[in-house]
């Protein structure tokens, strides 16, 4: 442990005391937390089983029944227990959006340090390759791959597929936020020193540099999985998720194609979209919180009324 | 000189896109398990193993797969031949031809909304920033963005035809179909409401949270200051510093959202049934109609590639700085 990491470690039980304050922020956390719970202890908070079909008194399958025939949600199509396909499928979307938030955001920062710390054609080629990526329609390039994986007969899980076409897209905002940052520390004297005194490049990096990048890639691995959970629910309302292990995006699409919709079965078509926007929507709300909090320039409003200035202005010569 | 820099850079930009694209969509197909004759003809076609081997010869198969196949691949489709779509036994770019204009229409008219909409109440949230007005702004532009498009195309469709008799699927209802136009355009309005309205709300936030930041980033700038020094008024300050100003970011925004807008075409053609390309994505992707979905993709992703080039060369003349810069 460097002392570098320690300051680390400090500036965090600093940053909870100032998030704590944050109301926004909080709801985002509390959103969250509920549906990594959720998915965690699903197997706890139903007595059914996800693929089980629930019978009625003749023993022939209850098919759309409402809420209040059986169970929290009801049942689908099938007869299966909608509350316990959404809590299984908690399981299912969070892995997913989170593993490929995660590689995303790995490839992200890797790239974007060597990039911005190495310079030159390294750097040049990384960002044409984000150019490249950026301007491409991410959908209908997902479909495509995606589709085209699965007709190769590699024998992987559809849902790892679904991952790595997911992460291995979605690093190109965190590379450029990344490198532009790494930019502007690594001109800092601190770096400049260790480099006088003979420090190696990863040295540089991991003692110096990555310590400093911390706060920004936490809030973009935030603002990223929320993005993640999103595609890998529009990708599984298509038709391209597991059907074996249903996400909520799953859920959706069938949902849509065996006629909920015509069946008014809302409690089949509303939770899992509700689940979607519950999590996506705490990521965000974590996301813009950390990143508001570390970008005070977001804060100075010259039509706001003199109070607000003068209060600005005193804040300034203070800090 | 600058400007012309900036200009082909842009231009190279795209040039290599295109050439990632080409070559991605090419290496896809190849990479297909199964005769590449089939992709051409139709995987039930009955042939003789002579027809076989007189159309490898013609098709160009008999030579190495790069660079001649390639160089082949890029004219057939530089003439507009993508090959033939399994599903429906038709060339893939007559269908893609016969659904661009709805896919256009639909695109044109929720952007055009959403633009417009998200920009004035952008504007308007960012001046009064902290009021109950942008409080409600924020919040509609974070529930949108966290809502899944085809979910809330699903809600929309279900109030919509429940309370409002709105048509639930398609572009134009079967009866109307070779009417005049005075019965087909009122009823083709009346289609595109919930796949519009869909797209308007779910664009609508995403611009107005573009062009509040971007104001406020604006408000923020010493110039600003200067200009309230000066005596002006917030409205004066508002419309000549800050729009001007703020409308830049938006152009880029835009340009950049093109592939999102095609994206929520999917979704939303999908959900609405719409006759457009999305849905022709969706289906070929169902159906795993491979020429089809690499076809759909090719001229997706050209389109997208040259209306972001086109963006950028218009964001110069917008832009002073640049031709400075």
């Amino acid at each position: 442990m460097g002392e570098h990491w320690t300051l680390f470690l400090r500036n965090i039980q600093e940053f909870w005391r100032t998030f704590r304050q944050n109301k926004l922020g909080m709801v985002g956390g509390f959103l969250v937390l509920v549906a990594t719970l959720t998915a965690i202890f699903a197997p706890a908070l139903t007595s059914y089983d996800a693929s089980e079909i629930i019978r009625d008194s003749n023993n022939r399958a209850l098919t759309f029944a409402p809420p209040s025939v059986h169970g929290i949600l009801g049942t689908d199509d099938a007869g299966h227990d909608v509350w316990s396909q959404l809590v299984y499928g908690a399981r299912i979307s969070l892995v997913v959006g989170f593993m490929a938030g995660f590689i995303a955001m790995f490839v992200g920062s890797a790239l974007g340090i060597v990039a911005g710390y190495f310079g030159g054609k390294i750097d040049s080629l990384i960002m044409r390759i984000t150019d490249v990526l950026l301007v491409i329609p991410d959908l209908p390039l997902m479909l495509v791959l995606v589709a085209t994986i699965r007709q190769m007969e590699l024998k992987i899980s559809p849902l790892v597929v679904l991952i790595i076409v997911i992460g291995l897209l979605y690093w190109t905002s965190t590379a450029r936020l990344i490198r532009s940052q790494v930019l502007t520390v690594k001109e800092r004297q601190f770096v400049a020193r260790a480099r006088a005194i003979g420090a190696g490049h990863w040295h540089i990096i991991r003692k110096h540099i990555l310590p400093q990048l911390m706060p920004l890639i936490v809030t973009n691995t935030v603002l990223i999985l929320s993005t993640a959970i999103l595609i890998e629910s529009g990708l599984a309302f298509l038709g391209l998720g597991d059907p074996t292990r249903p996400s909520w995006g799953t859920m959706l699409n069938f949902a849509f194609d065996r006629s909920a919709i015509s069946n008014g079965a809302w409690w089949f078509y509303l939770p899992p979209g509700i689940a979607i926007l519950w999590v996506s929507l705490g990521c965000i709300l974590l996301g813009n919180v950390l990143e508001e909090m570390l970008n005070p320039r977001l804060t100075a409003h010259h039509l706001e009324g003199e109070a607000g200035m003068i209060a600005i202005a005193e804040a300034e010569s203070k800090g | 000189m600058a400007r012309r820099d900036y200009l082909l850079g842009k231009f190279g930009i795209a040039l290599l896109t295109l050439l990632f694209v080409l070559l991605l969509d090419f290496i896809l197909f190849r990479v297909l398990p199964g005769d590449p004759i089939r992709a051409v003809i139709g995987r039930n076609v009955r042939i003789s193993a002579e027809v076989q081997e007189s159309l490898r010869a013609q098709f160009g198969l008999d030579k190495p797969v790069f660079p001649d196949q390639f160089v082949d691949t890029l004219g057939q489709w530089a003439q507009g031949n993508l090959g033939v779509s399994w599903s429906q036994r038709k060339p893939v770019s007559e269908i893609l031809i016969s659904k661009l204009w709805n896919t256009l229409l639909l695109i044109g008219l929720g952007q055009l909304l959403s633009i417009v909409l998200g920009a004035i109440l952008g504007l308007l949230a960012g001046w009064k920033r902290k009021t109950p007005f942008d409080v409600g702004a924020l919040t509609f532009s974070l529930i949108a963005w966290a809502t899944p498009t085809f979910w809330l195309g699903i809600i929309l469709l279900v109030a919509g035809s429940t309370w409002f008799g709105l048509p639930t699927g398609g572009i134009v209802s079967p009866e109307n179909v070779g009417k005049p136009l005075h019965t087909v355009i009122p009823d083709v309005a009346r289609h595109l409401i919930l796949p519009t309205l869909t797209f308007t709300i779910l664009y609508l936030g995403e611009y107005m949270l573009i062009m509040r930041s971007s104001i406020l980033e604006v408000l923020s700038e010493d110039y600003i200051l200067t200009a309230r020094a000066k005596g002006m008024s917030h409205f004066q300050v508002l419309t000549k510093h800050g729009l001007r100003n703020a409308m830049l970011p938006m152009v880029t925004i835009i340009a950049l959202n093109l592939g999102f807008t095609v994206s929520g075409a999917i979704y939303i053609e999908t959900v609405f049934s719409y006759d457009g390309l999305g849905n022709l994505v969706q289906t070929a992707l169902v159906k795993q109609d491979y020429p089809l979905l690499q076809g759909a993709f090719l001229l997706l992703a050209v389109s997208v590639i040259i209306a972001n080039m086109l963006a950028d060369f218009l964001y110069t003349y917008l832009d002073p700085r640049v031709k400075a810069n």
